[in-house]
């Protein structure tokens, strides 16, 4: 096992890189340890891709420095790309090939004999639910296919250090958890993998330390337990049958959670948070129980109900008093810390061009 | 077995993390790949990519066959007497012309290719740097083979008799094979350089047509004006047409070969370096 359980696999400092006006990673800092899930959590243009680019030996850091395993990016870029692998937002296959062949290619590449590249491929596919898709060319796969065609690619020499650019971004449930049980399955064999992504609820179940990043800067970093003492447990969402009671609502869910309580756009909607504060964060279940009891006390009928973690959006009100801005990916964002004054629309976690 | 389960009869099987967890102890990492192992192998994915996409090939058998048979019975008769006797002058040349002018698809495979993902992948293996490129000419290298095979066949049908006989035709066939692989590094260099699809076609078609036309595969460039003369004898264009000419006819073009292996060396040596620069900082 060529995996350190100790030290640090990455470690950066003031890493920047500019694209002509935009400076779209202002001066990381990080240090993943080895052995773990490390996650990057940030909206679309925060500079997630261009930081692992950076770290893959894909791009030239404008600045600072970045070392994985102790060898530099720049100057050891070879040291470097022979201990990782990295699956990128796109699909890293040639759509062109069979997913068999592309495996060959890769095993031919990183130095298998023809027998060995063969049976290390038809491993993979076995173990990865490809066997029977193995003769059919990669653009023919769906879109959890591919991922999975993808990371297969990455682990034909075990990687000491894996980057996975938004592995389930356009996936649907059962694809991701798919890819989640996978991302489990190379942890625990030693190898660290450097996680980014939009959702929370991706980084929580799968990361054990998190940086949270955005226009380029981390602003938050820590592990699974303290970013979330300082967001809140989540949210509640209600639906009621009537609008007309809906201030009667408000005011007994404010008694009751001692919490914030917004009235949505819809007439019949609130949404309140709970177990602000890393206090009360281990009850927000009970506590909502109890709203929903007392609700029901006060004749109020609740039609729809939701407990819900804390969106990437609502960590990024908290952690920065801004909104994600997540459909903002080419604005010059100058690194100015003021009040970002996008407009709040509906968010939308998709992103486009994903695995068309 | 862990297992994650999809509904029933839709969808790939699941995937078997216990399986996975088997293969993920690793063995021995095997040492890299040489740099003609690494190019070999970027060679044979060209030539699966021909496989799968056979259309392709239609620049290297529809085209040549088209150029042959246009020229021939276009000029033939007016140039020569009869597009029997042309042929035996033309033929060569328009070997020459037809896959000189193929290698510029060269540019334009690269520069599709580059957006993709997958050539994050390759940057990122630790292998010879030029292999990817490599991998792409010598693909290139099989395409140029076909074109010349199929308007040779042509030719020989259509009455051209090469008095240097099969090692002469062979020699040839080398010898422009040799130099299309070496021309081919100024259309990655494009490829790379350039951002879109039709600007390479654009400045491909600037470049390959006056280097094409304005050489001495047509005519004998003793009746054209001093100034073109003065270009098309110094194209290289002519000096492989040159060689490849009297290598079919069985002479020994000393002074045209050397010059043909001359413009080889310059171009691997300058657009080689360029296009690596420019794949390295993409």
């Amino acid at each position: 096992m060529s995996g350190q359980t100790s030290g640090l696999a990455i470690e950066t400092a003031g890493l920047v890189k500019t694209f002509g006006e935009t400076r779209a990673v202002d001066g990381v800092d990080l240090a993943v340890p080895a052995g773990t899930v490390y996650g990057v959590l940030g909206p679309n243009g925060a500079g997630k891709t261009t930081t692992v680019k950076m770290l893959a030996t894909l791009l030239r850091p404008d600045g600072g420095r970045a070392q994985v395993f102790g060898h530099d990016v720049v100057r050891e870029a070879d040291e470097v790309r022979g201990r990782v692998s990295l699956t990128g937002q796109y699909a890293s296959v040639d759509e062109d090939l069979t997913g068999a062949e592309n495996l060959m290619l890769l095993g031919r590449l990183l130095g298998h004999g023809k027998a060995a590249a063969r049976k290390r491929g038809d491993q993979l596919l076995a173990a990865f639910g490809l066997s029977e898709a193995a003769g059919k060319q990669v653009k023919q796969y769906s879109g959890g296919m591919r991922r999975r065609i993808d990371i297969a690619a990455s682990i034909l020499n075990t990687p000491d250090l894996l980057f996975l650019d938004e592995p389930t971004t356009g996936l649907d449930p059962r694809s991701r958890n798919q890819v989640w049980d996978i991302v489990r399955a190379v942890v625990a064999q030693g190898t660290t993998v450097l996680l980014t992504t939009q959702y929370l609820d991706e980084a929580d179940q799968l990361a054990s330390r998190i940086a949270v990043i955005d226009r380029g800067k981390v602003i938050a970093e820590g592990t699974k337990g303290e970013l979330k003492a300082s967001v809140g447990a989540g949210s509640v969402h209600l639906r009621l049958r009537d609008p007309a009671q809906r201030p009667q609502a408000e005011v007994v869910l404010r008694t009751v959670l001692d919490a914030e309580v917004k009235p949505e756009p819809d007439p019949v909607a609130l949404t309140a948070r709970v177990g602000a504060g890393a206090a009360n964060g281990r009850g927000a279940a009970e506590q909502a129980a109890r709203a929903l009891a007392e609700l029901a006390r006060s004749g109020i009928t609740v039609d729809n109900f939701s407990l819900g973690q804390p969106s990437l959006d609502e960590v990024f009100l908290a952690l920065t008093g801004h909104d994600t801005g997540a459909q903002d990916t080419t604005g010059p964002h100058d690194g100015a810390t003021g009040p970002h004054t996008k407009t709040i629309g509906p968010h939308d976690d998709t992103k486009e061009g994903v695995a068309a | 077995m862990s297992t994650v389960t999809p509904a029933k009869g839709e969808g790939p099987a699941p995937v078997s993390t216990e399986s996975l967890a088997a293969l993920l102890l690793a063995e021995e990492r095997p040492p890299r790949p040489g740099a003609l192992s690494a190019s070999l192998t970027f060679g044979w994915r060209a030539i699966l990519k021909i496989k799968h996409v056979p259309e392709q090939l239609f620049d290297v058998t529809a085209f040549p066959i088209m150029m042959v048979l246009m020229y021939t019975y276009l000029f033939g008769g007016a140039l020569a007497g009869s597009p029997t006797e042309y042929l035996q002058f033309l033929l060569p040349g328009i070997l020459v012309m037809s896959v000189v002018m193929i290698t510029m698809y060269t540019g334009v495979s690269v520069n599709t290719d580059i957006e993709k993902g997958v050539f994050d992948r390759f940057r990122t293996l630790p292998i010879w740097r030029p292999s990817t490129m490599v991998g792409y000419l010598l693909g290139d290298a099989l395409r140029y083979t076909i074109a010349s095979v199929v308007m040779l066949t042509v030719g020989l049908l259509l009455g051209y008799r090469p008095d240097g006989g099969a090692g002469g035709v062979v020699a040839g066939i080398a010898l422009l094979i040799v130099f299309s692989f070496a021309f081919s590094w100024v259309w990655t260099m494009f490829g790379l350089l350039l951002r879109t699809e039709k600007s390479v076609m654009g400045v491909s078609m600037m470049v390959i047509f006056p280097l094409t036309f304005l050489s001495n595969v047509f005519v004998d460039p003793r009746t054209m004006p001093g100034w073109l003369q003065a270009f098309v004898n110094n194209n290289p264009v002519t000096h492989l047409a040159s060689a490849v000419r009297g290598l079919m006819a069985g002479e020994w073009p000393a002074a045209a070969v050397a010059w043909s292996l001359g413009w080889t060396a310059v171009f691997v040596l300058v657009f080689g370096p360029v296009t690596m620069r420019l794949y390295n900082r993409k």
